[in-house]
């Protein structure tokens, strides 16, 4: 498979669920686009006519807001009509801008709360040992969630867990909400940190290039002991010249449809 | 039956039980194993007994995501930090997940003693049940805590368990039936309804024993669930008695009084009277010297029951 062609594929369909609304979390939705492709394209032990299978490999995405991302995967593979897109943040709509697993099939936790996801991956992770089943548990946490003491708490457990099928990524955007994540309140360094709390580091400096991507991950599916952290050093807005050009701005902003039109022109 | 046993080892024990035949029991702990008396099942499931350390927030969204495989957490520490500390988690990894997480919060109220103010859950009640989705258990006795596990197991949904460690004077009998969602009447009578909950069930017996010597008939109703509450109990003892006094060992505002106030309102007002810790944080010292520090003895009970069926004439 074309794994950059489909990342392009799904960034177009992201902005266009985004941009029927008219508003939503584009820049961490398209930032972390590329590991999303390449688990749920190449590594995941999935079926989504069975989204619930016993054994499945799960992801759990920590930054909840990045649910717009997910959808357009989950939509893609089947997991759900794809019309369903346009209903984003609807009226009763099965697509809430945060992951809600009792909501959307496919999603494997509900997040949205910062910090909390995370520690439940541990917890799934413990489960997934104690169920002897080898599945492997992803999970995508943001630099500015690693601001969250809770993060902290988990990552000290999971390492003295030893739990080597937990597979994490920090979608190292460098923004957050108010600005820069240097200029708010540093998380670096980021690597030292994880490998101190006795993690499995792995640097991506291409960390929206999916094939630097999947060789992270077999390097991570290799640890015998130790958790992996995959620190992807990403692009917020990826994929889109003038979001990109945003900086963190584009966090959360209204898309309207001649943005939409312009940036479908540069991902054809 | 249980008489000078400890309200944690009863729990414990029940629970070895069941983690002997139930594999999806699992326990977590955030450094007060020894303190909640979990270590012996610490020791024997070492599986399925996770020891987080002093980090309760993690704790309790471990635990959500381990319910997520089919497993039932039953996490543990003292009763601040089972509730007001990990909020947010409860709220969203656990009832807006709707994880299937078992949270017991040890020493409630008053009832931390030395560890003071800073250990004295005056709100846990009212923190936990505005939450949506999730049961709020007190027990009064062993007798009555041991039978409630096996119907919170079975209850598939969040269960908070507001439970006294120590040793705590029988109320309930061995042929006792227990129904998780219903109230049980203690004593039938006509003058006035004492609601009562955990530790303030056996002053309200007294009070209702002392008072019957005067021709004062009290009808008892222990709530052990108080979220959802009983409202047809509830409601059927006000129409009967006509005035109501409530017993917690928890603010006024948010548990008890509270609950039994917003059933009454809606169904059938009726005067109320309310004992309970009046919108104090608490303090350091041994139940004799606070149970009286914070108006809440038998002797208090029963002068409540007269300003509240005064209120009735």
């Amino acid at each position: 498979m074309d794994y950059q062609a489909k990342a392009k594929q799904i960034r177009r369909s992201i902005l266009e669920m985004i941009a029927h609304l008219g508003v939503g979390h584009v820049g961490g939705s398209l930032s972390i686009v590329d590991v999303l492709t390449i688990l749920y394209y190449k590594h995941m032990n999935i079926d989504p006519s069975n989204p619930k299978m016993e054994g499945r490999d799960r992801l759990i995405i920590s930054k909840g807001h990045s649910g717009p991302a997910l959808y357009a995967v989950l939509a893609d593979l089947g997991y759900f009509p794809i019309e369903w897109l346009l209903t984003l943040n609807q009226p009763k709509t099965l697509l809430p801008s945060h992951c809600d697993m009792n909501l959307t099939p496919g999603v494997d936790m509900t997040t949205g709360s910062l910090g909390q996801g995370f520690s439940a991956s541990v917890g799934v992770a413990m489960a997934s040992r104690l169920k002897n089943d080898n599945a492997y548990i992803y999970t995508i946490i943001g630099d500015g969630e690693s601001q969250e003491g809770q993060i902290w708490e988990a990552a000290m457990f999971a390492g003295n867990q030893r739990l080597h099928h937990l597979i994490a990524f920090t979608d190292n955007n460098h923004a957050q909400i108010d600005g820069p994540t240097p200029d708010i309140n540093p998380v670096y360094p980021l690597d030292k940190k994880w490998k101190s709390f006795g993690w499995n580091v792995i640097v991506v400096e291409e960390g929206n290039d999916v094939h630097s991507i999947d060789a992270a991950i077999i390097k991570a599916k290799k640890s015998r002991f130790k958790p992996s952290m995959i620190i992807l050093n990403t692009i917020k807005g990826k994929g889109v010249s003038f979001i990109e050009r945003m900086g963190y701005a584009n966090h959360n902003f209204n898309l309207s449809k001649a943005q939409l039109a312009e940036a479908i022109k540069e991902l054809e | 039956m249980y008489e000078l046993m400890e309200m944690r080892v009863a729990f414990a024990k029940e629970l070895d039980k069941i983690m002997q035949v139930d594999p999806r029991i699992v326990i977590l702990d955030a450094d007060l194993s020894k303190a909640n008396g979990r270590a012996e099942l610490h020791a024997k499931y070492p599986n399925r007994a996770f020891n987080v350390g002093v980090a309760e927030a993690n704790m309790i969204s471990i635990a959500a995501g381990m319910s997520t495989y089919g497993y039932i957490p039953f996490t543990s520490t003292f009763t601040p930090f089972s509730t007001r500390r990990v909020c947010d988690q409860i709220a969203i990894s656990v009832a807006y997940a709707k994880q299937n997480v078992k949270i017991i919060g040890s020493d409630p109220g008053l009832t931390a003693e030395f560890n003071g103010g800073t250990h004295m859950s005056v709100e846990d009640i009212g923190v936990i049940r505005s939450i949506p989705d999730l049961v709020i258990f007190e027990p009064v006795d062993n007798t009555q805590l041991v039978k409630a596990i096996p119907q919170i197991i079975d209850y598939v949904g969040p269960v908070y368990i507001r439970m006294f460690r120590k040793v705590t004077p029988d109320i309930f009998k061995d042929d006792y039936k227990f129904s998780l969602f219903k109230a049980d009447v203690l004593s039938l009578g006509n003058d006035v309804t004492l609601f009562s909950s955990g530790i303030m069930v056996a002053p309200s017996l007294q009070a209702k024993d002392m008072l019957a010597k005067e021709g004062i008939s009290v009808e008892v109703i222990n709530v052990h669930t108080i979220k959802p509450i009983d409202v047809e109990t509830i409601v059927a003892s006000a129409k009967k008695t006509n005035a109501v006094v409530t017993a917690e060992n928890h603010n006024v505002i948010g548990g008890l009084f509270s609950a039994v106030s917003e059933t009454l309102s809606k169904h059938y007002p009726v005067p109320m009277e309310a004992i309970g810790i009046q919108d104090r944080f608490g303090q350091v010292g041994k139940l004799n010297f606070l149970i009286p520090e914070y108006l809440m003895t038998t002797a208090d009970i029963i002068s409540r029951i007269r300003t509240v069926i005064a209120r009735k004439r």
